[in-house]
């Protein structure tokens, strides 16, 4: 089997299995109570909090535990704007945000709150100009993903941060959901106020999420009741997944350190085999580009064709964002692109993790190679 | 020593057949349910699976269950939900003083956002009037959220006729089942229920799980935004682990269902035979007859929580004060302030909760401790 499709999800490392079993099993009690086995399974969380807080490079106050990358995105976008509307009622993101972020503004849109999505380039890049363009006295947020998830491309964030240091009142939210572990980012130090992150995309457990507040932002809370998590997330936390997603970052940032060169040979070895089949074009810039995802289009074959012909030969792979692959309509990313249809319509998602080999990228051409050229002889519309 | 756990409303162990029912989720079958291949297209199936299972749990249908990361989720989506999707219709909500925080927490956002809210005051037994909500309703009433079993002191309240003037007056009604869910038998439809909370970490389910019934019909305005998931009422990547250690959580249950009420009684009336027999001044809170089997809420005169909590704690027995939501501090229960007014029993009531794993040997070792505690405090 080929699992290439590690930006929808990832399988959980073992390690990170056996601390959600241990912590199951023997660290059930509630932290928030006060007897002993509620004080240990306090210091549990306490230790993953630091843990995390030192492998994010930020204070342990700054982690909030969150349901996943989704809440933590509509937490920030929302928490942010509900909280600082008195302030001003525009928000500025971009066309090509995760729908977590997207819909979440297109929510505040009906509330009243003005968007400006920023376009992007053909690479899906957007421009500082345009950003500084869009920046009114009224902006209270500007959100922009670090690393998209269809096509990889890496947006400027930290130029963007260090730009918007000149606008001191504007907060600034980055989804690292798909960056974190691939692609460094210095976010404290370009003055992001908030980042998202989800386990399931790292080895952790799914239904896990962070998202890191500055000391001192505020925001409206999503989820009122307990005053779990400094306030910002009510809710009896998910020990064993918090503690599981605390190990799975831990041994995500040792590879990235340790493996990174291999998952870069693998992606020039992708890319290089891919460009040379005839009638497949990357959509995945070269430059500014992510190392795990690599999207291509074969104009001209339905991508769900090639999705299907591909898992009879126990490959798999994506068309555009797992959230929104069921729905038919082309990818809002790659329209935001300014592709021509026939090419947004027909893109394929590869999106690798370390563990993948050198070995399953040439057998993933090999195959691909074969199905095109039998889908080509019979298929072409 | 080993400790004794009376703490299962606070939080319940993961049961083993959960953990193992969860681990091929995480191991091989952990593809995202909205992808197209086939390991999206397994988990999508048994998501599905999950959710017959769980809707047949109270009977409700397929599409009425929505999975979300908590007790607390569900009660915050069931109502500021609500609110946000009928406040064309009215603007009036009416909820108890005995809520947990989730649902009280939830409907003050909406009064800082322009609703009203009625809070119906309890009784000593910590029970609603069913005619108090009768009387509340009002023309621009568009929710009664009344919690099903009280998590300090175990109170029921009168679902079932609650349930029938919101049938009638055309309100609806959501309510708290997270402590009640797996202690009694729920028909929802039976019952007149249209929202109903479940938290999977007190039924020896997984933490980070939960799930909200919504009638058929009801549109709800969702509180997370993006992906489609959940019949585009809660985004985000469904934590398929999770959902199916719930639903192993909830077969358990239904297997178990008689035997384990017997069971959580018998502890408790055990644990009052001792107090009684051994002689020490205790307070009942709650009621004795209509309270769920698991909770146990006493006042000890003479003594006073924290020293209480501090002793058991050092005798190996977790209980504890009441709502472990207010995160350690022991602040004056909100719930025990609406039954009554008495400053001592207020201040030295604790909850004792039953559950999975307990034995009667550990309730009756349990309760002499307590007693010979309590003598030791009130000796002082
Ligand atoms: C860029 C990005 N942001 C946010 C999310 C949402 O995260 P989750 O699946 O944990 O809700 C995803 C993945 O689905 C993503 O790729
Ligand atoms: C009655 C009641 N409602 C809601 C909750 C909140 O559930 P959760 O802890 O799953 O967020 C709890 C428990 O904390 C509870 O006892």
């Amino acid at each position: 089997m080929i699992y290439f499709d590690n930006s929808a999800t990832t399988k959980p490392y073992p390690e990170a299995l056996k601390t959600y079993m241990t912590v199951s099993e023997s660290y059930f009690a509630n932290p928030s109570s006060i007897h002993r086995l509620g004080g240990e399974v306090e210091k549990l969380i306490s230790t993953a909090r630091n843990q995390i807080a030192g492998l994010l490079r930020v204070n342990p106050g700054e982690v909030v535990f969150t349901s996943g990358g989704t809440e933590a995105n509509n937490l920030a976008i929302k928490g942010i704007a509900i909280e600082h509307q008195t302030r001003g009622k525009h928000l500025i993101s971009t066309e090509i945000e995760h729908a977590s972020c997207y819909e979440s503004f297109r929510q505040l849109e009906h509330l009243g709150f003005d968007i400006t999505f920023l376009p992007v380039d053909r690479n899906g890049h957007v421009s500082i100009q345009d950003l500084r363009n869009a920046i009114r006295h009224d902006s209270i947020l500007v959100s922009v993903m670090h690393v998209n998830n269809e096509i990889g491309t890496i947006q400027p964030v930290e130029e963007i941060g260090q730009f918007l240091k000149k606008h001191p009142k504007i907060f600034f939210h980055v989804d690292h959901v798909q960056g974190i572990g691939k692609v460094p980012l210095q976010y404290v130090q370009s003055g992001v106020d908030l980042c998202s992150f989800s386990s399931h995309k790292f080895h952790g457990p799914k239904g896990v999420g962070i998202l890191y507040i500055r000391n001192g932002v505020t925001l409206s809370p999503l989820l009122h009741g307990g005053s779990q998590e400094f306030k910002h997330r009510a809710g009896t936390e998910n020990i064993p997944g918090i503690i599981a997603m605390a190990k799975a970052l831990r041994l995500t940032m040792e590879k990235s350190k340790k493996e990174m060169d291999g998952l870069l040979r693998l992606n020039r070895l992708l890319r290089s085999k891919l460009v040379e089949i005839e009638g497949v074009v990357l959509n995945t810039p070269e430059k500014q580009s992510a190392p795990h995802i690599i999207n291509f289009s074969v104009p001209g074959i339905k991508p769900e064709v090639l999705i299907h012909s591909l898992e009879e030969r126990d490959v798999f792979v994506s068309t555009k964002s797992a959230c929104s692959s069921k729905s038919t309509e082309v990818s809002r990313v790659l329209e935001a692109t300014g592709y021509e249809l026939k090419r947004a319509s027909s893109a394929i998602r590869i999106s690798l993790s370390f563990d993948n080999t050198m070995n399953e990228g040439e057998r993933f051409i090999a195959i691909l190679e074969d199905i095109l050229n039998n889908l080509t002889k019979v298929m072409r519309y | 020593m080993s400790a004794i756990y009376l703490d299962h409303a606070a939080t319940s162990p993961t049961r083993e057949e959960v953990v193992e029912a969860m681990v091929p989720y995480f191991t091989t079958q952990y593809g995202n349910p909205s992808s197209i291949h086939q390991f999206g297209r397994n988990t999508r199936q048994a998501l599905d699976e999950a959710r017959r299972v769980i809707a047949s749990s109270i009977n409700a249908n397929f599409k009425e269950i929505i999975f979300t990361s908590g007790g607390t989720e569900s009660d915050n989506m069931a109502i500021i939900g609500t609110a946000l999707a009928l406040q064309e219709k009215g603007k009036h909500i009416i909820t108890s003083k005995v809520e947990h925080h989730a649902v009280l927490h939830a409907v003050q956002y909406l009064e800082e956002n322009g609703f009203e809210v009625s809070y119906l005051s309890a009784d000593e037994e910590g029970r609603i009037d069913p005619q108090q909500v009768e009387d509340a309703i009002r023309d621009d009433t568009i929710l009664v959220t009344i919690m099903y079993g009280n998590n300090e002191v175990g109170t029921l309240q009168p679902i079932e006729e609650i349930g029938k003037i919101t049938s009638e007056k055309k309100v609806l009604f959501h309510t708290d089942a997270v402590q009640a869910y797996g202690s009694v038998s729920i028909d929802v439809k039976h019952l007149g229920i249209d929202l109903l909370s479940v938290s999977a970490h007190k039924i020896n389910g997984p933490k980070g799980n939960g799930f909200l019934y919504v009638r058929e019909g009801l549109w709800l305005e969702p509180r997370a935004f993006g992906g489609e998931q959940e019949r585009k009422r809660r985004a985000g990547t469904e934590n398929v682990p999770g959902i199916m250690g719930m639903k192993k959580a909830v077969e358990l249950i239904q297997e178990e269902k008689i035997g384990r009420h017997e069971q959580l009684l018998n502890m408790k009336k055990r644990m009052l035979e001792i107090f009684d027999g051994e002689g020490i001044e205790y307070i009942l809170n709650g009621s004795i007859n209509l309270s769920l089997p698991h909770v146990l809420n006493v006042s000890f005169p003479g003594t006073n929580v924290e020293a209480m909590l501090v002793n058991l704690d050092l005798a190996g027995i977790a209980a504890s004060s009441g709502s472990a939501c207010t995160a350690g501090s022991i602040e004056p229960s909100h719930v025990l302030a609406a039954m009554f007014d008495d400053h001592e029993r207020m201040t030295s009531a604790i909850r004792f909760s039953f559950g999975h794993g307990n034995t009667m040997e550990e309730i009756e070792q349990a309760a002499k401790e307590t007693v010979r505690i309590v003598n030791r405090l009130t000796s002082m």
